[in-house]
């Protein structure tokens, strides 16, 4: 067993994991975090898709031990104060989800381009995302929902979310 | 029928965002595999690596000693060897079905079958004793070509049916009395100078249906009923078949189709996996879990289409068409799917499609082979129905030559003809193919990229543009059981609802119509809304849960809305009926004096009235109702539909194609659907664009290979290429102004859930095929990759290229992240 000392939705954990476990399983099955999905086990699907420390990662390509001293963001943990983030109010105005299982990724993913640019044109967003399948929705309401979210989160746009930071380690 | 008297506040046609949405986007879900009751076993299967192959032996004796490891079994283990799962469509009446067992005893039949299971404390220590699970195999031939498995001296798949063959289906219009006799069509075309008699093969490739999220199953069995999660379409389906498979009776049995992540189709079996999950925690007493990995679904999970389709199409020279003969071969792989058999029938009615055919025959011969086996996926036999029709009117138009178009209107049913009978015996309700085509034309500017095609071809331009045409019609909302009952399929087609009144006057409406994805819960409510007059947000949809929602057919076919929610204003009406006569009795007055309007009942003439919610609270406290009726408002309705519903649409892709490297690029994609009255528009424009990227992703990007061996050879994301954002544009969707209700329900709505899909593919082949067709290419079989792009125009030119023997990748097509070029990096 190793141990490892993770934040994860900004509450800090110190568990025995075993040395081969993936991230992903470690927070879906040690702390519960079932919002995050798996799709594939070849790192093609990005369901898994979370922050680590900021950056976007697929959670079934890290193992639980590299995320040690690390700051993690889910799904679940990206919604402030019972306030949405833009993102997520935009893939809902913009119907840019069906059976909602690729949504957890897409959603980590959309963000984690966006502070890498934050006004992507369709083309940009398509590439940014191509990493995240989708099988029900042909992606076109997705892109407009990353582009309607850099909309909405230019400064100015709203009053406290102009950053493009991370949204990694709220609790600390 | 009532409904509320503003029609500025009608729900109906509203484009409200999801109210499902809210847990969706906060992970706050309930998928399977999240499912986990306290002392959960995890299953894990051992499978074949063979396609066909004898067991000569199982050593389980290492896998038993690992870590963690409860037992290792097989089916002689479990005593389930005579158990087989059921096939509910029995195509003909000497239809061949071997028995599709739990898990394989003697032989396997196709790679990825389950010879055993391994039950285990965690899921890591089930999988890794499967691997130290030793099973010894004698190879057998394969089988896998559907014209060498029917040839005399094929090897057999099941040597007990002493043949490969499991059924052929016929279609005769002459011999049904709904139209002419082909045959005498065809020698009539044939003897004719002023008429053509056009054949065509077209291939339709085995595709992997690829929901986002795996099969799963958990079964627990404590309490008095046995409780079976499953991601399923079909938790009322699955819950008859478990009975059927294992005899446990089905009030013992609660099936639950919580958050499912996806289906298409391919979460209406009944699988292996979920009754070995009801077998083991039954002996074990534990509840037990399966989830499949995503290598193991592409494998074992039932695939789609794969058929050889041989049309023959008889024509007079100035156009008119006077016959089709549609010959088919259709792989069923290594047994019979819960409606595999069924699949390329539901085709047989579509060949048609929206033209006057005035003979026309369906002949299909079901084949067994030593592959996975197929079933239904987004279409089921449409699909592949308007592939064939739309590409051989192509073909046609290119004989005589007439613009493609042009020659469709010529044939097709005029929207003054309808109601119109076809000749396959269905009566078409409504529909206005000319107003779609106008539509669509003038948003793709069909005249203006005619000219650029032009100036292309005359400028030798490296990159040829080509227009791809589908003028389409389907029949969903599965369906009139009756019709369903002529076709020997083993069920109905109703739905059921219930709606139940709340004492606070919020409203609880259960739905058969189990969602996967489509949004029932946000489209339902708006019905429910206008039906009683009641604010959208104070209704509740409750689905997927037999002990909740006992009744149902579920979902599959485009039939939620059509039927299912029918069922629900049938319901409805119920209520207001109810509600009436308290309103009455509480307003002393009489029942014909009252009116219903925006959730009041009002006596006529007065200001007296009773809101639905004031009523509903009445009849909670039952301290003043009329003698004749019970003190409740709530109401159950089972919908049984007398017609399928046809939406239509025309589809125009342009393609724009290097000649050079054969890299095909859709540069637009315009498509004008005609559904009847949209519920809601939102949902509607994203069910299209999802079916159209899978209708698309067939034309271009996917396809199931097998080698020579019968070894699936891209079984992983890697290499079945589902398309990425990166690979598809956005696509100029529409409905209809002044869409063609469907007469036949009291909404008037059709089905929508399909449409994109059966419509796209052979816009998509039509129009790489236009690009190319002055180089002399005639075909390119589907996945239209650059590669096959590329080696068909050097073969019209003459050149020989080598043939690589697996084609499937597309550059770029599905990888995610992952560049074929570059595989070590997710870096751009």
């Amino acid at each position: 067993m190793a141990q490892v000392r993770v934040t994860v939705d900004g509450v800090n954990y110190a568990d025995d994991v075993e040395p081969r476990t993936l991230l992903v399983h470690y927070l879906r099955e040690q702390l519960g975090k079932t919002g995050t999905l798996v799709g594939c086990d070849t790192s093609n699907c990005g369901a898994c898709t979370v922050h680590l420390n900021g950056q976007s990662v697929k959670s079934c390509s890290v193992l639980a031990v590299q995320a040690d001293g690390a700051e993690v963001t889910t799904i679940e943990g990206v919604a402030r104060d019972g306030k949405l983030h833009p993102v997520q109010e935009a893939f809902n105005e913009f119907h840019a989800l069906q059976c909602g299982y690729c949504t957890p990724g897409m959603i980590m993913q959309a963000i984690d381009l966006l502070g890498d640019n934050p006004d992507p044109d369709e083309h940009e967003v398509r590439e940014g995302i191509e990493g995240n399948l989708c099988r029900c929705t042909g992606y076109q309401n997705i892109v407009r929902a990353v582009q309607g979210a850099a909309q909405a989160m230019k400064p100015g746009a709203t009053a406290d979310r102009g950053a493009p930071a991370p949204v990694a380690g709220g609790g600390n | 029928m009532t409904a509320t008297a503003d029609p500025t506040t009608l729900e109906i046609g509203k484009a409200r965002t999801r109210k499902e949405d809210a847990r969706l986007i906060t992970g706050r879900t309930k998928y399977t595999d999240s499912i986990t009751p306290h002392g959960t076993l995890h299953l894990s299967v051992v499978r074949s690596p063979l396609a066909h192959a004898t067991i000569t032996g199982i050593d389980k004796s290492a896998a038993e000693a690992a870590p963690g490891v409860i037992g290792v079994y097989t089916a002689a283990d479990l005593g389930v060897e005579a158990v087989g799962l059921p096939c509910a469509w029995p195509i003909t009446p000497d239809q061949k079905a071997p028995q599709r067992p739990l898990l394989a005893s003697k032989t396997v039949h196709f790679a990825g079958e389950g010879v055993a299971v391994v039950v285990a404390r965690t899921v890591a220590e089930a999988r890794d004793a499967a691997d130290l699970v030793e099973i010894d195999y004698d190879p057998l031939e394969p089988v896998l070509d559907m014209e060498a498995a029917i040839a005399p001296g094929a090897t057999l798949v099941h040597p007990e049916l002493e043949t490969n063959e499991s059924a052929t289906w016929v279609f005769d219009a002459g011999a049904a009395g709904t139209g002419g006799s082909v045959d005498e069509a065809i020698a009539a075309a044939e003897a004719d100078p002023d008429s053509i008699v056009l054949k065509r093969r077209f291939i339709q490739q085995r595709l992997i249906p690829a929901f986002m999220e795996p099969r799963s199953a958990v079964c627990d069995p404590s309490g008095e009923q046995i409780t079976l999660w499953a991601a399923t379409q079909v938790p009322h389906i699955l819950r008859t078949m478990t009975t059927v498979t294992l005899g446990v009776p089905e009030s013992k049995l609660r099936v639950i189709a919580p958050d499912v992540g996806g289906g298409f189709g391919g979460k209406i079996g009944v699988l292996p996996e979920e009754m070995l999950t009801v077998v083991l925690a039954q002996k074990l007493g534990k509840p037990i879990k399966w989830t499949e990995t995503r290598s193991e679904s592409l494998l074992a999970a039932h695939h789609g289409r794969d058929q050889i389709q041989d049309i023959t199409i008889t024509a007079k020279k100035d156009g008119t068409v006077t016959g089709l003969d549609v010959h088919l071969l259709a792989d069923m792989g290594a047994y019979l799917g819960l409606v595999g058999p069924g699949v390329p029938i539901l085709g047989a009615f579509m060949f048609n499609a929206i033209y006057k055919f005035p003979a026309y025959k369906f002949t299909c011969t079901n084949v067994f082979t030593t592959k996975t086996l197929t079933d239904a996926y987004r279409g089921a036999g449409r699909p592949e129905a308007t592939f064939a029709v739309e590409r051989i009117m192509d073909e046609l138009a290119v004989e005589l030559g007439r613009d493609p178009m042009e020659l469709r209107q010529q044939n097709w049913i005029k929207h003054e003809e309808f109601p119109f009978t076809t000749v396959v015996g269905l009566t078409y309700d409504t529909g206005n193919y000319e107003q779609a085509t106008d539509q669509a034309m003038e948003m793709f500017d069909y005249a203006g990229l005619r000219r650029e095609q032009e100036e292309r071809r005359k400028n030798n331009d490296p990159v040829q543009l080509g227009i791809g045409i589908s003028t389409f019609t389907e029949m969903c909302g599965l369906a009139p059981s009756r019709v369903l009952g002529s076709l020997a399929y083993g069920a109905g087609g109703w739905e059921a609802a219930s709606i139940r009144m709340l004492a606070t006057g919020k409203v609880e409406v259960i739905t058969g119509a189990s969602a996967h994805g489509q949004g029932h819960e946000t489209a339902f409510s708006q019905i429910v809304a206008d039906q009683l007059g009641v604010p959208f947000e104070d209704v509740e949809i409750l689905h997927g849960d037999t002990q909740i929602s006992p009744k149902g057919l579920d979902t599959y076919g485009s039939r939620s809305l059509a039927v299912g929610g029918i069922a629900i204003v049938k319901a409805a009406e119920k209520v207001i009926a109810k509600a009436k006569k308290l309103a009455a009795h509480l307003l002393e007055a009489s029942e014909d004096d009252i009116e219903f309007s925006g959730g009041n009942f009002t006596v006529r003439g007065t200001d007296k009235g009773k809101a639905i919610q004031e009523l509903a609270f009445a009849a909670f406290m039952a301290h003043d109702y009329p003698e004749d009726m019970e003190p409740s408002l709530d109401s159950d309705a089972v919908y049984d539909p007398e017609n399928f519903s046809y939406p239509h649409g025309t589809h125009l892709a342009a393609i724009e194609i290097d000649t050079e490297t054969g890299h095909v690029n859709l540069r637009k994609y315009v498509c004008v659907d005609d559904i009847g009255n949209v519920v809601n528009p939102l949902i509607v424009e994203g069910q299209v664009h999802g079916g159209l990227a899978q209708g698309i992703a067939q034309a271009l990007f996917e396809e199931a290979n097998y080698d020579d061996q019968g070894t699936l050879v891209n079984g992983t994301f890697v290499d079945y290429t589902l398309p990425s954002a990166a690979d598809l544009p956005s696509f100029d969707t529409a409905t209809v102004p002044n869409p063609a209700a469907a007469t036949s329900n009291p909404l008037g709505v059709k089905g929508v859930g399909e449409a994109g899909t059966i419509a796209s593919t052979p816009a998509i082949v039509n129009g790489v095929i236009d690009a190319l067709r002055h180089l002399g290419v005639t075909n390119v079989e589907m996945p239209c990759t650059s590669q096959r792009v590329w080696r068909a125009i050097q073969d019209a030119k003459g050149n020989a290229t080598q043939e690589t023997p697996i084609d499937t990748h597309s550059p770029g097509a599905g990888l995610g992240s992952i560049d074929p070029n570059n595989p070590q990096g997710e870096t751009e």
